[in-house]
């Protein structure tokens, strides 16, 4: 018996994050620091909405929810499960960069144990989207990794960086009602499982990029978006990617 | 006076609108990277263009966005523009041959008649030894 439920929990999250995160990194287009980094973020900006795109097409197939437009863009803030991290404003290339550096690591992570899930389709996406998300963690610790120890200035300005998403990136880990028959079911492991693995590997990626673990004292702190409480950004953010689809809701592209 | 753009992106940047712009001083970017782009195992790396990096890590990543996102690729090699050493243009006339030397362009031999024939050949022979090969393995799957 297929828990459709669980799957709808989880495929909604994953997309939503991608889709967001997507659009937020994409606002870097013509405005990144220099040619070649805007042309390599910008791509990998892409690179999410069309992994978002995946994940929505999935969720049609298997659970006859709307089409990937439909779902994208005809939804309010509160129909949304992302988290937090993903829908603050890009504040300055630090902040993108160490909001990036930790997204893509629980990523990883995620794909990780997404890989080996028990819905075949899911497993098998994982593994072609992990492709693509080779290059992106390979571009965020290298430039984690550069600026970490390039300059006094670059090490300070990261290091505030990272202490301002790190915080914010534990809300990936917000676990919903359905944490633990995603897990028995074998979909994917459970999020404070998930949780571990992130903050293992962060540690050894933050320590080699002469970087310090930030400290944490509410975990919980950015929490809500897994349930449709989000922060003053997510709307904004949402009327101005729905633009033009808001023209015209039935128009076929 | 900020920069007010209908791109909102723009705006919100908040960027100072300059009266003045000061002139842009000579080599004061980073250097440059040539990109040689592999396109299967084993073929040429090809030159594709360069990139402006601090170093060759940072090269290799900016390379296979600009040069490899499209095309098929299995490797990227980097080199810094600065270790590539090049002939003058002036000089170019070096490379004419004051006398006739066509014996060496290889492919005015008129052999593909003949290569065709060996590689028809061979492929009638392998066609061969696999359809008896299957016969064998069919009963078995």
């Amino acid at each position: 018996m297929i828990n459709f439920d669980a799957i709808k929990d989880l495929l909604y999250r994953l997309a939503d994050d991608e889709l967001i995160i997507g659009h937020r990194n994409s606002e870097w287009t013509g405005i990144g620091p220099i040619l070649e980094e805007d042309i390599a973020f910008s791509s990998m900006a892409q690179d999410e909405i069309g992994h978002a795109q995946a994940y929505y097409t999935l969720l049609n197939d298997l659970t006859g929810e709307g089409t990937p437009d439909q779902i994208a863009f005809n939804r309010k803030a509160s129909d949304f499960r992302s988290c937090h991290l993903v829908e603050f404003p890009i504040v300055d290339y630090a902040f993108s960069l160490a909001r990036h550096f930790c997204y893509e690591i629980a990523e990883a992570v995620r794909l990780d144990s997404l890989r080996h899930s028990s819905l075949r389709p899911l497993g098998e996406l994982a593994k072609k989207l992990s492709r693509e998300e080779k290059y992106h963690q390979l571009h965020a610790m290298t430039w984690i990794g550069q600026l970490g120890r390039a300059t006094e200035e670059s090490n300070r300005r990261m290091q505030e960086a990272l202490d301002l998403a790190y915080p914010m990136a534990l809300g990936l880990f917000e676990p919903t009602e359905m944490d633990e028959v995603i897990a028995r079911e074998g979909l994917m492991a459970q999020e404070n499982e998930l949780e571990a693995a992130w903050l293992t590997e962060m540690e050894k990626q933050i320590t080699l990029a002469g970087l310090r673990v930030p400290k944490v004292t509410d975990k919980t702190a950015y929490y809500g978006g897994r349930k449709g409480k989000h922060s003053e950004h997510l709307p904004p953010l949402l009327l101005e990617m729905t633009e033009v689809f808001s023209i015209d809701t039935e128009a076929t592209w | 006076m900020k920069i007010q753009s209908l791109d909102p992106r723009i705006s919100r940047a908040e960027l100072p609108a300059a009266e003045a712009y000061e002139e842009k001083k000579k080599l004061d970017q980073w250097e440059t990277y040539e990109v040689f782009h592999q396109s299967v195992r084993g073929a040429n790396h090809i030159h594709v263009g360069s990139v402006h990096a601090p170093n060759p890590e940072m090269a290799i990543l900016f390379g296979k966005e600009q040069y490899a996102r499209r095309m098929k690729c299995v490797n990227l090699w980097v080199v810094r523009t600065a270790n590539v050493f090049t002939t003058p243009y002036e000089d170019a006339d070096m490379f004419e041959p004051s006398t006739d030397k066509s014996y060496r362009e290889a492919y005015a031999y008129k052999n593909k008649h003949m290569i065709r024939k060996i590689k028809e050949e061979l492929a009638r022979n392998s066609s061969q030894s696999t359809t008896s090969q299957k016969g064998g393995n069919h009963d078995q799957l």
